[in-house]
């Protein structure tokens, strides 16, 4: 890192030697970690390894205690708090599907959009053409062109998990992290879910944890798997899968 | 820039509302000043003054409901905002009665050649002229609302313990402004007003502009919780009511958010309060008692959380109640009552009246509406109507 580029490296996202406990229990432990632009990336690992820890500190919900967390290799991500995080073009899916119910699907995409987010803006906001566009296409994308003057609280557990990603496409970010997509769908609704994160792979970076090993399969990209905080082993699904170590805390002989 | 939203925020729910408070506002003034005392149709003067008190505390209603139902801010605090807009106006209708006070002294209210004041406190200059006062009305609860604000919700104080802080912040006004050195009148606050823009504030004509204008201000204020609420930013507010953190993710600024509507909420508090006082003819302590501030948030309850039109309608229905039954032999048992009644609300009715009115009613006109589109179908012959699955 002596190199005088402004960036200190390409990668999207960069953590290295991440800390952080509660009250004594180290909840990430050295973590270390890089995601190259483009890349889509699968983390498992088993309750409590940190998997979700490590997106509240990159989303700036958590601050660790030492480390340095890099996005885009020249912003500091650990001095920001979540909106500017936000604005900064990293979105997040949380692991419990969270729309916003009592509105429509609509009006749940149209809030995501990355337009002016001020006080200002959005009391003198008025819908218009390219927006109305933009929120057409998610609603095709996610499969929920029919749903779109629903209330979001309606419905399926399936269908709320594709709002939520479709909340994060409308708001474009570089980075989407995605917190157990598959948890409690259907196998069928599995399966159009690994198709929905490959399509939008293609133009964003994206971050995927899941328990679901099928799943992870189907997706056929980088794994990481997470132990104790700290990386335990990394590299294409049947290289971690045949790991001694990870099918020994992890996946079980 | 604001034609779109006026259209936008005024449904035929809205405009009901509206031409009902217009009506009221005109029919009522009206009747008392020109039918002869004693007609059936005439209404009596102290029922205008009465009248008019529900309407202030209506405009109270809706600027809870415009934080607590659209944004999930609990402000148990909200009568302060009230009695600070209250305040201002007595302000200027004590220096209205120059040497008409018992002491004669032109400069100082008669509270203040008792308790042997020298001069005028220096916040009290101004306070002659009414520009000036009605200004205050708007910017003293407002500044408070928005420093108050600006600590709590930077520092991400939400639900029940914000509400505790509005307790604590109310009680906190009420102590200070019990005391004579603060200045504003102590234990008896300020009273014996003779008159309002030269007007006498007993008349009855002054009276019933007073009820007119209230009116006007109900209007007023739910138009703009209505142009507020069907905006985008309302919206956002409810986004941040049902799901704060979501919201802060999707990269909104909560807390500037809270802080706008907050603030707007409490302006609209200070009104209601400055048209009150010269109604009622007294402002006091006892307003900023964090009770009153509970009891408005019944009103909401009962109406209907987060509707506007519930919340107006539940100020005068509860406020109607109040007087019936402490004018009569169950006096002593109207604050059980007013407890029961929330209790009731909230285990029968949590959706207020309105709320479960709308329940009730909107399936029963989509329903009307399907059936309408399948008949003008089958007429078409366009389509035909779907089999039951």
């Amino acid at each position: 890192m002596n190199v005088m580029d402004s960036r200190a490296t390409s990668a999207l996202l960069y953590l290295d030697g991440v800390h952080v406990s509660f009250d004594g229990f180290r909840a990430i432990n050295n973590l270390s970690l890089t995601l190259a632009p483009g890349e889509m990336r699968a983390i498992i690992g088993p309750n409590g390894a940190g998997k979700t820890t490590m997106m509240d500190i990159i989303t700036g919900k958590t601050k660790p205690d030492e480390g340095a967390v890099l996005f885009d290799g020249v912003t500091d991500l650990t001095r920001l708090d979540e909106t500017r995080i936000a604005e900064l073009g990293i979105g997040r899916k949380f692991q419990k599907p969270t729309v916003f119910e009592s509105q429509t699907v609509e009006d749940n995409l149209m809030l995501a959009l990355n337009v002016d987010h001020s006080v200002r803006g959005t009391l003198f906001w008025r819908e218009s053409r390219s927006e109305t566009e933009r929120i057409d296409k998610v609603l095709e994308t996610i499969r929920l062109t029919d749903a779109r003057s629903r209330l979001a609280g309606s419905l399926s557990h399936g269908q709320k998990q594709w709002l939520e990603i479709g909340m994060l496409l409308a708001q474009d970010p570089k980075l989407l992290l995605v917190d157990e997509p598959v948890a409690g769908m259907t196998d069928v609704e599995t399966h159009l879910t690994a198709e929905l994160l490959k399509e939008i792979n293609k133009n964003h970076t994206v971050m995927v944890v899941e328990h679901d090993m099928t799943f992870v399969r189907e997706l056929g990209v980088k794994v990481t798997c997470l132990h104790e905080g700290t990386v335990l082993a990394e590299g294409t699904i049947d290289q971690v899968s045949s790991n001694e170590r990870v099918i020994e805390v992890y996946l079980g002989r | 820039m604001t034609s779109h939203m006026l259209t936008r925020s005024l449904d035929r729910a809205a405009t009901l509302f509206i031409l009902i408070v217009a009506t009221g506002g005109i029919l009522i003034p009206l009747s008392n000043l020109l039918l002869p005392a004693g007609s059936p149709f005439q209404v009596p003067t102290y029922l205008v003054a009465l009248w008019g008190k529900y309407v202030c505390y209506a405009v109270l209603a809706l600027s809870i409901d415009l934080i607590w139902g659209y944004c999930g801010i609990l402000s148990l605090g909200h009568g302060a905002f009230f009695a600070l807009g209250g305040y201002a106006m007595g302000m200027y209708l004590m220096r209205q009665i120059g040497t008409r006070g018992v002491y004669g002294n032109p400069i100082l209210p008669d509270f203040m050649v008792f308790l042997n004041y020298p001069r005028l406190p220096w916040y009290w200059n101004g306070f002659d002229m009414f520009w000036f006062a009605a200004i205050m009305v708007i910017l003293v609860p407002g500044l408070l609302a928005f420093c108050f604000g600006w600590f709590a919700f930077r520092s991400r104080v939400t639900g029940v313990y914000l509400s505790i802080i509005t307790q604590a912040m109310t009680y906190a006004l009420l102590l200070g402004f019990f005391r004579n050195d603060f200045g504003f009148g102590g234990n008896n606050g300020l009273t014996d007003f003779k008159d309002i823009l030269g007007f006498n504030v007993q008349a009855e004509g002054t009276r019933a502009a007073l009820f007119a204008l209230s009116c006007l201000a109900l209007i007023i204020a739910f138009v703009i919780c209505r142009a507020v609420v069907t905006s985008k930013l309302g919206k956002v507010l409810i986004a941040i009511r049902d799901a704060e953190s979501r919201t802060r993710f999707i990269g909104y600024r909560v807390e500037s958010y809270k802080l706008f509507v907050f603030t707007l909420s409490a302006c609209m508090a200070g009104v209601a309060g400055a048209l009150y006082v010269p109604q009622v003819g007294i402002i006091n302590p006892s307003e900023f008692a964090p009770g009153n501030s509970i009891e408005a948030v019944i009103w909401v309850a009962v109406g209907g959380r987060g509707t506007l039109v519930g919340a107006a309608l539940g100020a005068i229905v509860v406020n109607y109640a109040k007087t019936f039954f402490t004018s009569g032999v169950l006096a002593p048992y109207w604050l059980f009552m007013l407890g029961a009644l929330f209790i009731l609300v909230t285990l029968l009715l949590p959706k207020g009246i309105v709320g479960t009115f709308n329940s009730w009613w909107q399936p029963f006109k989509a329903r009307q509406l399907a059936a309408a589109e399948a008949s003008a179908a089958r007429e078409d012959g366009v389509s035909e109507p779907k089999m039951a699955e």
